[in-house]
């Protein structure tokens, strides 16, 4: 009897352990995942305190937020204010990050692609890496006739929302036959899925006269070749984190209507086209711990940055961390 | 004492039969919507989230070329935003079909089965019959290590260092029906092999004995004594690799290509039931969603009708 009863008291003191309150509790996206949990570690060394994300992605973070299961929700695809509104939340952007056209073209190390060429290759009409529209932004380099491949996600992600985004803004074709999606049947006959982004990473790494997108840090993390490519202004930008913090400078996010906006394919001489901004969902009656949430974001803009440039993001400019503060003082939370 | 032991091993199969059926009246449910909306065309159709406008074709289609208009075009739509989804499903309606991966589960549990069968059989026999005890015990060790191997790691195995061989040997794409198929008839391999050995073991040493002394050669007394003696057991053992290799969802997704198109060859890429399944949860709502639940529908009947048939067949046969 002693031993049940030794093993129950112990059961009692764990239960009522982990039923500590001070654990912020987050999910959602899986894009910025990497930088808030780095954030966090951060956070908590200074602070104490610890916050919980678990990636599920966008769509089961949004649930998640509605339902009020969590205390903040990571989501890619940003809510219009008439949703918001419904569901009592409010919503504010994080990070922004770059997606890049990662290739394999052995022998070609700039590889530039225009606007028409993406789009073209996003659906399927460039059949051999040698076609008119990507050699002719590419004069003087040796493309080989060979199939092109193109790789995409195979599952439904925030990563493919913002690039179909890109691709519905730059061609109206695009726009009309598939919109912005986070997963769709991708047309042409020459491409496959990769599972989650490290899946279309070594994809990308292993097939040869390959083409895709995928998020600059793992990009760069699997050392792959990026492709330069074209923005609205006509230029052909380098994806680095110079060009990504340009564009995001020019990101039209307004606090009037709680940031909805994509910011992909901005305005600029230097912008590099295909940024995303991520958001964050914060339930609108919960005033003290959303006071909590925004009090690690805050921190955040001002110490996190050295952490998102390692990992290939772009932390949010002054200018717009400021907007965001006064949301956050318009909506009765304060720091 | 007799009468709680009765009752308890009672309880705990008919615990099974609940959670059959219970499994089944949820899929059933939680898919009633796109069985409703669609109905037995799901499973003849290729198209997977196809979206049909609803409004008239009365736009005209802008020249592909012609980039330059596009963007003057949207310059004036600069910062309002494209997404009307939530609001606007009045707009266009989304066509899902099941053919594809249903097509891509049975080819790939078919080309696992072809691949692993008869070298799975070999092992059983070599196992069995001919190896002599030491190399047998550590032969069999290894095969049950081979089963112990978590799927997802045979997933990223194959596609970090299979889908190369396979694409220089075959020649096409790395990830597709063919890899899948090879990988999974690597993980149903111990299955089948072990409980094959095990069942061939318990034939009786006198039938073996009696045929050599009748002048079998060894090869006869596999074919005619062993076999027919253990066929209960294999196929036992091909019923619960069937089972397995039906349901594979991780070391599939990573090698099979993910994309909704029938396969040509037997190395293009496509999808199957539990790849579907698993790339589109996390992000499908409302239609989507149920007719991944239909999916998992006709999965569950799938693999319960072939396990049925192949029981009652070949029980009845053995009777």
């Amino acid at each position: 009897m002693t031993k049940v009863f030794q093993i129950a008291l112990a059961t009692a003191v764990l239960v009522s352990g982990l039923n500590a309150t001070d654990i912020i509790k987050g999910s959602g996206a899986s894009f910025p995942y990497s930088v808030y949990q780095k954030w966090i570690k951060a956070y908590n060394k200074e602070t104490g305190l610890k916050i919980d994300y678990i990636k599920k992605g966008s769509s089961k973070g949004i649930k998640d937020a509605k339902a009020r299961s969590v205390d903040f929700a990571g989501t890619d695809k940003p809510l219009s204010p008439k949703v918001l509104k419904k569901n009592g939340l409010y919503q504010f952007p994080a990070v922004v990050g770059a997606i890049t056209m990662g290739y394999n073209l052995p022998g070609i190390y700039d590889l530039k692609l225009s606007r028409a060429a993406i789009v073209s290759i996003a659906n399927g009409s460039i059949a051999y890496w040698d076609n008119a529209l990507i050699a002719k932004a590419n004069i003087g380099v040796n493309l080989p006739h060979k199939k092109l491949t193109f790789i995409h996600r195979a599952d439904g992600s925030g990563t493919t929302y913002n690039f179909t985004y890109y691709l519905s803004k730059v061609s109206k074709k695009w726009r009309k036959t598939y919109g912005a999606k986070k997963s769709l049947s991708w047309p042409g006959d020459h491409h496959i899925g990769g599972k989650t982004n490290s899946g279309v990473a070594a994809l990308l790494k292993q097939t040869k006269y390959s083409v895709g997108y995928i998020d600059y840090a793992d990009a760069k993390n699997n050392s792959i070749a990026m492709a330069t490519v074209e923005n609205r202004a006509g230029n052909f930008i380098k994806p680095t984190l110079k060009s990504f913090q340009i564009a995001a400078a020019k990101a039209t996010l307004n606090p009037k209507k709680d940031f909805y906006a994509v910011i992909a394919d901005p305005k600029g001489a230097d912008s590099y086209p295909m940024v995303a901004a991520t958001f964050i969902l914060i339930p609108s009656e919960k005033v003290d711990m959303n006071k909590d949430v925004i009090k690690f974001y805050n921190w955040c803009y001002t110490n996190g940055q050295d952490i998102a440039k390692s990992l290939g993001f772009v932390p949010l400019p002054d200018s717009l961390t400021n907007k965001v503060k006064d949301y956050w003082s318009l909506k009765g939370i304060n720091l | 004492m007799e009468k709680i032991f009765q009752k308890l091993s009672f309880s705990s199969a008919s615990l099974v039969f609940v959670l059959l059926v219970g499994i089944f009246i949820t899929l059933y449910t939680a898919a009633k919507p796109a069985i409703d909306e669609f109905g037995f065309d799901f499973i003849t159709n290729a198209e997977w989230n196809k979206e049909l406008s609803l409004k008239d074709e009365s736009d005209t289609i802008l020249d592909e070329d012609n980039y330059t208009d596009d963007d003057a075009i949207l310059d004036e739509d600069d910062d309002e935003m494209m997404l009307d989804d939530e609001d606007d499903e009045s707009m266009s309606k989304t066509i899902y079909g099941g053919l594809v991966p249903i097509v891509g589960t049975l080819l790939t549990t078919l080309i696992a089965l072809a691949f692993a069968l008869p070298i799975a059989m070999g092992i059983a026999v070599f196992l069995a019959e001919i190896a002599p005890k030491n190399i047998s015990n550590i032969v069999g060790v290894a095969i049950e290590l081979l089963a112990a191997i978590p799927s997802i790691i045979f997933g990223m195995w194959g596609l970090y260092y299979f889908a190369p061989i396979v694409a220089d040997i075959v020649g096409g794409y790395q990830v597709s029906l063919l890899t899948a198929g090879l990988v999974l008839g690597v993980m149903i391999l111990p299955f089948m092999a072990a409980i094959s050995r095990d069942s061939m073991n318990t034939t009786p040493g006198v039938l073996k004995e009696s045929a050599y002394a009748l002048g079998a050669t060894k090869f006869e007394v596999i074919k005619d004594i062993i076999f027919p003696y253990s066929k209960t057991g294999i196929i036992g053992s091909i019923i619960l690799a069937l089972g397995r290799a039906l349901g594979e969802t991780m070391a599939v997704a990573f090698l099979i290509g993910s994309i909704f198109v029938l396969p040509t060859a037997i190395n293009s890429p496509t999808i199957s039931i539990p790849v579907a399944m698993a790339n589109n949860f996390g992000e499908a709502s409302g239609l989507g969603e149920s007719a991944l639940f239909y999916l998992a529908l006709i999965l569950f009947v799938i693999s319960f009708g072939i396990i049925s048939i192949a029981k009652f067949y070949f029980l009845k046969k053995a009777n």
